[in-house]
């Protein structure tokens, strides 16, 4: 048995190689190089092999940074609750009263506009919000406002609707799947003991869906806190993300080392407000099993 | 019931509409003979089409994005079949740890992705073409390709291959007669949809490209220029319907391939 069990694995291994070395290759070395680089400091034209903190230190003291970091923050948290509150409605209604077998047809559709060119979807939302924009020209025109409104544009708000628009089947789809499994029986057992629509929905499909809930908020917050390109075309340059600040650093400042150290600290970041959300929200995960 | 059942099925109707806003929009400013994007509309035109076919940049661009597509699309779905069939056929010790790891640039931002490659590259004195960013893009592809195809290897029934065997097929035979027929239609599904990812991404052609345009670094170049726009809204309705074919093929086929091993119709493309 242990030898049959050696020969499964060594064929696994095999297999699983060839995938494996190239994330290692492409992946982990320059995350790794990365990390090194953030301890190194900055010369010209090169970096300099000498162990510093300086990076960090300068990283965590500077205002801009803070500045930056925090609004990337605020601007994913946003999103992210934006994102998944707007979506759970459409999954709940695509898995509750959606018939059977028009399911995939509904996934499909919200699939759709997600594969469609980002970078042109992104400049739409530009053109729909804009001060000439769609809404702004239709609401004045059918008079119901004198001025363009402001609070749509070119702002924090004109990012966090058009990153809500980018990463919405990101959202359904994990809520989707929570809901398919939950037993329908458990419903109607709900209902039977006495209890109302409102309240079987809150004490028993609320908490079952909860880990798609979960995996739908880190899904949405951990890419869109690393988006480039909804802040240099919404925002014009004007309002940058942390992305933004990390390309300038490492490649038109050139300065790599602060660079690295941005990013690395970006990272630890999200890595900590993910593990943070997750243990707060331990217990509905493990309503599962 | 009826009244919530209602009250969603017009939340959704809505959402889909937020859904398709720009989608929508764009044939709309692609046919638009007003040289501004905005309403009220103009007259109706296909200049910018004809423009847009007589653009030679445009044309490099096209040309070098199909390579890397192609590239990055059979490469990606190549290594994918080995981690979808590693983890779906065997066990071994830290098989969840390593298929977490080749799954992470699906959670990773891009543009982390792109910048720690491009550090490295230049450290190494790489030169940056078109080849690098084949290699960025199969690195992000490889994850999409992974869960779809471990989907089409996971409803495989596991005795067809062993019948096989019994019938004196060696190991490699049977995979070639019994499951790469049986998981085809996963395979032009991957295919399809990594196609779609490359043809699309822009972080990491924008970065590792060095100076040559691919479609979404030339789009993103040309939307500085109004005068430029109307061109790249055609380009755009273009792209947006060349997508949508390929997306419907890939479903197509993703069905295709789970009807024939009698899974349930349900699921997307993630």
């Amino acid at each position: 048995m242990a030898k049959g069990l050696d020969a499964q694995a060594r064929q696994g291994y095999a297999l699983i190689a060839p995938p494996f070395l190239y994330a290692l290759l492409i992946l982990a070395a320059p995350l790794l190089t990365i990390l090194a680089y953030s301890f190194m400091t900055d010369g010209y034209l090169e970096v300099v092999r000498d162990f510093t903190l300086t990076n960090y230190v300068q990283v965590w003291t500077d205002p801009i940074v803070r500045t930056v970091m925090l609004r990337s923050l605020m601007v994913s948290a946003l999103v992210t609750l934006v994102t998944v509150l707007l979506a759970f409605p459409v999954a709940y209604y695509v898995s509750f009263l959606v018939r059977p077998e028009r399911k995939s047809l509904w996934l499909f559709l919200i699939t759709i506009p997600f594969w469609t060119s980002y970078l042109i979807r992104v400049f739409l939302w530009k053109v729909i919000l804009g001060y000439n924009g769609v809404i702004n020209s239709t609401l004045t025109g059918l008079g119901i406002i004198d001025e363009p409104l402001t609070f749509i544009l070119y702002n924090v708000n004109s990012i966090v609707i058009t990153l809500a628009h980018a990463y919405a089947p990101f959202a359904i789809l994990p809520i989707f799947v929570a809901l398919e499994k939950i037993d329908r029986a458990l419903l109607e057992a709900g209902r039977d003991l006495g209890e109302s629509r409102a309240m079987t929905f809150w004490r028993v499909t609320l908490p079952l869906a909860m880990p798609g809930v979960l995996a739908a908020v880190l899904i949405v917050f951990i890419p869109t806190i690393g988006d480039y390109v909804t802040p240099e075309l919404i925002g014009g340059g004007k309002i940058p993300m942390i992305a933004n600040l990390i390309q300038v650093q490492m490649l038109a400042l050139d300065n790599r080392p602060l660079g690295a150290a941005l990013a690395v600290t970006a990272m630890a970041i999200v890595a900590l407000v993910s593990i943070v959300f997750l243990l707060i929200n331990r217990r509905f995960l493990k309503v599962r099993s | 019931m009826k009244g919530q059942g209602r009250g969603l099925q017009a939340y959704a109707a809505l959402y889909l509409l937020f859904l398709y806003a720009p989608i929508i929009l764009l044939p709309l400013f692609a046919f638009n003979s007003g040289t501004i994007i905005a309403f009220p509309l103009q007259g109706f035109t296909t200049n910018w089409f004809a423009q847009m076919w007589a653009n030679t940049t445009l044309r490099t661009a096209l040309t070098n994005s199909l390579i890397i597509a192609v590239s990055a699309s059979i490469l990606a779905t190549c290594l994918g079949i080995f981690a979808a069939r590693a983890s779906t056929r065997f066990e071994f010790p830290g098989k969840g740890g390593m298929m977490g790891f080749i799954l992470l640039p699906m959670v990773l931002p891009e543009i982390i992705v792109a910048m720690s490659l491009l550090v490295v590259l230049l450290g190494a004195g790489v030169q940056l073409s078109i080849l690098t960013v084949i290699m960025g893009h199969v690195l992000i592809c490889m994850p999409y390709a992974i869960a779809i195809l471990s989907t089409a290897f996971s409803s495989l029934d596991k005795s067809l291959e062993e019948a096989a065997y019994d019938l004196g097929e060696t190991k490699w035979s049977a995979f070639r007669l019994v499951t790469l027929p049986l998981v085809m239609p996963g395979i032009v599904s991957s295919l399809l949809i990594s196609f779609t990812i490359s043809l699309d991404e822009f972080i990491i052609a924008f970065f590792l490209a060095g100076n040559q345009p691919t479609l979404p670094t030339y789009i993103f170049s040309q939307l500085r220029f109004p005068k430029q726009i109307p061109m790249v809204m055609a380009l755009g309705t273009v792209l947006v319907a060349l997508s949508v074919v390929l997306l419907t093929l890939g479903e197509y086929f993703r069905r295709r391939g789970n009807a024939r091993m009698g899974g349930n119709p349900t699921g997307g493309f993630l």
